[in-house]
Order: C-alpha cells, then sequence, then structure tokens
C-alpha cells in the first residue's frame, strides 16, 4: 500500500505567522481543497488540523461512491466526482482500492419504491443506469440473498466503493508537493476577527490570514462557534464493523433502505457496514462503539445474507456524521464574516463528494468560476422556503 | 533487521513499510496503523503491535514508552455473526 516515502503527515515545529488562505481541518474536504486550490496555483496555503489526518470520519467511513440521489445536484455531481476518483490512483500515483461493482438498493413497501422509481427516472435523465429490479434480479446479481423478503431493488452497475484512507494520503502528499503546509497536532483553540484577516491561536503559535476554510466536519460548529458564529449542523455518530477477509463473492454495495444497512466487500476481502441506530440529537462527538450497534448490524446481515452468520467480525469502530435539517451541506461565505468560508454538513457523504466538491471550491475561491451549488447549499438557505432536500442518506 | 521482515502478518506489512511510513513523518502508531494497514487483520495487532512499535521507536528514535497503543477495538477475538445476532436487541448502552 505504501507508496515511496516523501512526507506526508503533518509539518513540526511553529507556525508561520501568515498565511494566504487557512484550512481548517485535515480531513478528505480539507486536503482535496489545499490540493486543488495549489495545483490551480494559489501559494501559501496552511492545513490546519486538531489531531492527525484521518481521525475524523474521513477515516472512519464506509468508502462508498454512489450515484442513486434523489436530487440532481447530487447525481450529477457524484457522476464526476466518480470519474475524478476513476483517475485517482494514476493521477496521484497511489492505489486506492477503487472497484466498480454498483450498488443495490433492496426495498420493502410500495412507499420507498414510488420514492425509489422518481429517483431512477431523474438519474436515467442524468445518464446514470440506474434501473429498478426484480427480486429474482436482484438474486442473480447477489446469489446469497434471502431476497423474498423484499419488494424490488435498484441497481446501478456503476456506482463503486474505495478503501478511504490511501485518498488522504493522496490528497495530502500532492498538496505538500505544490507547496501547502499541514499541520497535525494542531486544534484552533481562539479566531479572532481583525480589519483585514482573522488570526487563530493555536497549541504552536497563532496565524493570521486573510481567508480561512472551516472544513472541520462534525467539528465545524465548534470551530465556527470561536469565531460567535452560529451553524446549524450538528455532530451524529455512526457506527460500522468489518470482517475477516473472505473470497471476492459480493459485487456490489448492498443496502437496504428501511434500515439504513449497508454491506460491500472491499478489495482487502473483509466486509464493511453499518445500518441506522437512533440517537437523540446531541452537540457531543460521540466514537464509542455499542454491543447494540454489534446485535442490530448482525441481525440485518444475517436476515439479508443467512450464509454469513458463520463469518467472523474483527473490527467495530464509529465516526462523526455531519448533518443538517435538509440533508444537504453548507457551504460558501459566512454572511456578515467576509473571508470566512463554511465547506461543512456533508452528511455522511463528505468522502465520496469531496474530490468534486474541492475542485469547485478551489474554482470558486480563486475566482475563476462559481458553482450553483454556492447558491443552493449557501448558510442563509436555512429557515428560507423552497429549499431542496436531499432524500437519500444511509446509514 | 531484514527490511523484508513480515511484522504484520494479517496485512503482509514489513519492517520497511514501517521505515517508510515514519520516513513519510508518521509517528504515533494509529497513524502508521492507517498509513500501512498494519493490525487491521484478524489478529487486529495482538501479535503485531509491539514489534511494530519497537521499530517505530527505533526509525524514529523516539522512546518506546512515548509510544502508545492504537485503540483497541471489539470484539476481543474475531466472533461469528451468529453470536451477535442471537442478542436481544437491548438498551442502546454506551
Amino acid at each position: 500500500m505504501t507508496a515511496a516515502p516523501r512526507r506526508l503527515a503533518g509539518l513540526d515545529g511553529p507556525l508561520p505567522a501568515t498565511a494566504e488562505l487557512v484550512i481548517v481541518g485535515g480531513g478528505i474536504m480539507g486536503l482535496a481543497l489545499a490540493y486543488n486550490l495549489a495545483v490551480r496555483g494559489q501559494r501559501d496555503v496552511v492545513v490546519l488540523e486538531a489531531s492527525y489526518l484521518a481521525s475524523g470520519a474521513s477515516g472512519r467511513n464506509g468508502g462508498g461512491l454512489r450515484q442513486q440521489w434523489s436530487t440532481e445536484m447530487n447525481i450529477r455531481l457524484m457522476q464526476e466526482s466518480l470519474e475524478i476518483c476513476g483517475a485517482f490512483a494514476r493521477d496521484m500515483g497511489i492505489n486506492v482500492w477503487m472497484r466498480q461493482g454498483g450498488y443495490l438498493f433492496l426495498m420493502r413497501t410500495p412507499e420507498t419504491r414510488a420514492q425509489i422509481e422518481r429517483n431512477i427516472a431523474l438519474q436515467n435523465r442524468c445518464d446514470v443506469p440506474t434501473r429498478l429490479i426484480t427480486t429474482d434480479d436482484a438474486r442473480r446479481i447477489v446469489p446469497e440473498l434471502a431476497a423474498d423478503q423484499f419488494l424490488a431493488a435498484s441497481y446501478n452497475p456503476t456506482d463503486a466503493v474505495v478503501f478511504p484512507w490511501p485518498f488522504l494520503w493522496g490528497y495530502a502528499g500532492a498538496a505538500s508537493r505544490h507547496g501547502v503546509r499541514i499541520y497535525t497536532d494542531t486544534p484552533v483553540t481562539v479566531i479572532e476577527q481583525r480589519a483585514h484577516d482573522y488570526l487563530l491561536t493555536t497549541g504552536r503559535g497563532a496565524i493570521a490570514a486573510p481567508r480561512v476554510v472551516n472544513a472541520a466536519g462534525a467539528w465545524s460548529p465548534r470551530v465556527a462557534a470561536l469565531l460567535g458564529l452560529t451553524l446549524p449542523d450538528w455532530p451524529a455518530r455512526h457506527e460500522i464493523l468489518s470482517t475477516e477477509p473472505l473470497k471476492p463473492f459480493l459485487g456490489p454495495m448492498v443496502s437496504v433502505l428501511e434500515s439504513g444497512l449497508y454491506v460491500s466487500q472491499s478489495t482487502r476481502g473483509e466486509l464493511v457496514g453499518g445500518i441506522t441506530m437512533h440517537e437523540p440529537k446531541t452537540n457531543d462527538i460521540k466514537m464509542g462503539s455499542r454491543l447494540a450497534f454489534m446485535g442490530a448490524m448482525a441481525r440485518g446481515l444475517c436476515e439479508v445474507m443467512p450464509l454469513l452468520g458463520d463469518v467472523k467480525v474483527v473490527r467495530q469502530w464509529a465516526g462523526p456524521y455531519d448533518l443538517t435539517s435538509d440533508g444537504n451541506p453548507i457551504v460558501g461565505e459566512a454572511p456578515g464574516w467576509p473571508g470566512f468560508f463554511l465547506c461543512c454538513g456533508f452528511m455522511g457523504h463528505g468522502f465520496m463528494m469531496a474530490p468534486v466538491v474541492a475542485k469547485y471550491y478551489a474554482l470558486h475561491l480563486l475566482g475563476r468560476e462559481t458553482h450553483p451549488l454556492f447558491e443552493r447549499w449557501r448558510l442563509g438557505r436555512f429557515g428560507e422556503e423552497g429549499t431542496e432536500a436531499e432524500g437519500m442518506i444511509i446509514g | 533487521m531484514p527490511r523484508k521482515l513480515i511484522l504484520c502478518r494479517c496485512e503482509d506489512v514489513t519492517a520497511d513499510d514501517i521505515a517508510q511510513a515514519v520516513a513519510a513523518g508518521f509517528r504515533s502508531l494509529e497513524e502508521v496503523k492507517r498509513y500501512t494497514g498494519f493490525g487491521t487483520g484478524p489478529c487486529q495487532g495482538k501479535e503485531c503491535l509491539v514489534p511494530i512499535a519497537l521499530t517505530v521507536a527505533r526509525e524514529s528514535g523516539a522512546p518506546v514508552a512515548a509510544l502508545r497503543p492504537f485503540t483497541a477495538r471489539a470484539p476481543l477475538c474475531p466472533t461469528e455473526l451468529k453470536q451477535f445476532a442471537a442478542l436481544a436487541a437491548g438498551p442502546e448502552a454506551e
């Protein structure tokens, strides 16, 4: 898995006194944005990560890349993101273990099917080849399925999975080669708005920059609060497990829409998956693992594919989704805080969206092009009428 | 130590892989785990954590005592899904 030795982890030593642009958050969003800015000529970019790279949701997710969404914005963005991911190994010189085995969504109720039929029509208009298939057809794709309990399935053969960790090394390494300075173990403790810039205080000293991007994922409300800015996103623990490696047998990511169960087989052979657990809304970031999740996930897996009962679990862990009320992210400059930009609220699909979002975010910050997502997903939309919600939030 | 010596037998991580991770700037076992994949297979680090910690310490020059093991994950040993599926659905305790 390892590439040639080069500096990938965070730098040591004190921070520079100033930067042109500071990104708070060394997850996939922050690193992808840093790379996309630097490769297009933005100089003097600094990334501040409170912990280590991949310590948050970017290092804890299931690595799914899907184009099956309920809104055209997400469908088209993910089509482009998948293209970038397909070229990532070649462009970045690192293996991300990508496998295009498709996504198979199973459904139990006519209500779900009606919504999925609307989604598929929209996906097909965008040239995503999703189709509604019978449970017999689903069993032909995954013979191990106990398919009779379901009503139908939606299948797109061009969806994919990756192994998340090397994606971060790819962006971190390429960003570093283009001059980005990445500091880990560098939590921001104070942000002060001054006349022409922001002063960020960290355990490694202070750094001033006219532009700051908050890409801290589930921690983004806390970062914004340092400035007195209240964000409407909130963290939610999602748990996940991994099994022992098995011979390749499972083509697509399999997901049950009503329960939020999802499971895929990585190119490392293991099954990786999670399921929706209902928790009260909180501002605490919880990453502990629970036996209740293990039970719910095991029951869900054995129900969908009974022969998995003999497969051994080797590890369970958790990571934070960064949720919003309409299922869409928060991007662009914060109203009233010139130079303070938001890139958060990605609902548990930020990993798969990062390659394309970071590209358009870089073009936006460089003043070269602005994508409609900056109007659609601006902070000011909350509380307005007529905003479009995303319905395909899984896990 | 031979560079091709396999330290993590589950994931085929060699002494040379660990040296490369340290050369790339990774110093903590959490980071080295994520960079090399060591400790993520069936043994979950039970066989490899100590030899890899010693290797990270030697390559980085840091004292072994300064290294902390990565977070231990449940279950304690690989366990069949059917065992967990047989648990009654209970309260979602921490």
